[in-house]
């Protein structure tokens, strides 16, 4: 598609900005980050509770959180409870589906693999993928670190550190520069997905099994026991959540077209007045 | 300003287009859950290849995590089976397991059994250690019990032999066709760890009933369903497809994974 404003002078170069090895790798992570969370939320399913520590506690409190369904004078309820505040979540979490027909599952069956519960099917579809997750990780880091996008597009640099305060305000309101690299804020974004929240989750996934438990004890201890694993995993994937909907909301506003050029293709039409390099088309 | 009620309009069109994507999510996957399913047959070699690599990444006598007396802060929680009703076991249980007998037969040089009380008198082992339910939950007890290994190498397993299959009194699910057993196996490795015991006591008491009186196996590198209750018969075998639905397990032929270490 050819640029319909007429007016050539108004327009950046277009420029290979995403290397094959970022474009196959994050769609494989897409894919896989779907059904590990849908999944995931099917597995959380079979025991809705999260505790602080190596044990469940069931004849004492260290739960931070449980959703389940209740029964009150007015019928049954859902409801969570969340560092002890009790909300109820009758219709979205505890208890969903139709009112002559109530489903009594923590999470609703719209946002589970399979949409019923099935432990034994959401830990085989979440283990194919933890794997291939896995291995798309190693793969990214490797091609990453040798080709610079690590050093160029994702580690923030001094600049960038003292660019965060105007980048905000650009975000604030609307205005997005399209350069050859990330901005203050993107660079925070994806290093954080990247060194911080990826790592943790898996090493989080690998706590909770009993076998490496046995390998590498030190685990357990690095994060407080098996059950803070589990919770950490948790709130990183409610983390993971929260970036995909920024995520996705800036490719919107940025402009959904010229982002998934990119993603796809590899070029991507900078901002008017980025200077043009070798290999750069007009 | 159009330009921003453009932004809202595509916000707007993509909140609904991507929930919608999750509905379409929510039953388009559910074949996954047919056993039978080619795709879902691929996924299940993740499984093996978590086996494979945990058993070169793991020693075979390396230990499971064993927790301090102060860590006991509860009771066991009891889960699947608590109360067997068939006739064999509830006779066993009214003599107070005194005529139980705990069977290995298969591929050994000699079938042998043992009574409750010879059991007992065998080289002890108390460790406390953390169960972990394949649900998701955790429960940290004091098993106490004797090795499985010694008793192993008393039948004297054939070298063919590549698993231990075992045999237990309770009716974990009731059909028309009949009550299916709770069975489980493992390989020779967690069969002869160090820390598989033949449990008879728990937080320093004699084993409950809800938690598998007379004999609980422990594996403890694995989760709650490795750990079969109501222990009577372990068989050495080098083909596990003989067995229930052929997956190893009573919880492995409803889905679940058979190693069970994750």
């Amino acid at each position: 598609m050819s640029d319909v404003s007429g007016m050539p002078a108004a327009k950046g170069p277009l420029i290979y900005r995403q290397s094959i090895w970022t474009r196959v790798t994050h769609w494989i992570w897409a894919i896989c980050l779907f059904f590990l969370l849908l999944t995931g939320l099917q597995i959380f399913n079979a025991h809705p509770a999260l505790y602080i520590g190596q044990e469940s506690g069931f004849e004492y409190e260290n739960a931070i959180l449980e959703i389940g369904a209740f029964n009150t004078d007015a019928g049954p309820r859902g409801r969570t409870t969340i560092f002890g505040q009790t909300f109820d979540t009758t219709g979205v979490l505890g208890m969903s589906g139709a009112a002559e027909r109530p489903v009594f599952t923590a999470f609703p069956g719209a946002v589970t693999i399979p949409s019923y519960r099935d432990l034994g099917t959401g830990r085989v579809v979440h283990f194919f993928f933890g794997w291939i997750f896995v291995a798309t990780m190693l793969v990214w880091f490797v091609a990453s670190f040798i080709n610079g996008h690590i050093r160029r597009d994702i580690v923030p640099g001094p600049s960038d550190i003292k660019g965060v305060p105007r980048d905000v305000a650009e975000h604030a309101t609307l205005r997005f520069k399209h350069g050859r690299s990330y901005g203050p804020l993107q660079k925070l974004a994806y290093f954080s997905v990247f060194f911080i929240l990826f790592p943790l989750i898996v090493a989080t996934g690998l706590t909770m099994s009993p076998g490496i438990n046995a390998a590498a004890p030190w685990m357990l201890d690095l994060f407080g026991g098996r059950q803070t694993a589990r919770t950490i995993h948790f709130i990183v994937m409610v983390l993971l959540v929260a970036f995909f909907i920024i995520h996705i909301a800036m490719v919107l506003l940025a402009g959904p077209f010229n982002e998934l050029r990119s993603m796809i293709t590899g070029w991507y039409r900078a901002s008017p007045g980025t200077p043009s390099i070798e290999g750069d088309k007009p | 300003m159009s330009r921003l009620i453009t932004r809202r309009n595509f916000l707007r069109s993509s909140a609904i287009a991507g929930s919608g994507l999750v509905l379409a999510g929510c039953n388009q996957f559910d074949f996954l859950g047919s056993k039978e399913n080619q795709v879902r047959k691929v996924m299940e070699q993740a499984n093996v290849l978590t086996y494979q690599v945990q058993r070169q990444l793991i020693g075979a006598q390396t230990l499971a995590r064993e927790y301090s007396a102060s860590e006991i802060r509860q009771g066991m929680k009891p889960n699947g089976s608590v109360e067997p009703s068939t006739p064999e076991y509830m006779f066993l249980q009214a003599q107070n397991f005194a005529n139980y007998k705990l069977t290995v037969k298969g591929m050994v040089e000699r079938e042998v059994s043992f009574s409750l009380e010879e059991l007992r008198n065998m080289p002890a082992r108390s460790q406390i250690t953390r169960h972990d339910c394949v649900e998701g939950w955790s429960c940290i007890a004091k098993w106490t019990g004797t090795p499985l290994g010694p008793i192993l190498d008393m039948a004297g397993v054939k070298s063919e032999a590549r698993f231990c299959v075992y045999h237990c009194f309770d009716n974990i699910q009731r059909t028309l066709s009949g009550d299916i057993l709770y069975y489980e196996s493992s390989d020779l490795i967690d069969a002869y760890h160090p820390q598989t015991i033949l449990s008879y006591g728990l937080n320093d008491q004699v084993l409950p009933v809800s938690n598998g009186a007379p004999i609980r196996l422990r594996i403890e590198r694995a989760l709650g369903y490795k750990q079969p209750k109501y222990l009577h018969t372990i068989e050495l075998v080098d083909d596990l497809s003989p067995f229930g639905q052929g997956k190893g397990g009573y919880w492995p032929d409803q889905g679940y994974d058979w190693y069970g270490g994750i």
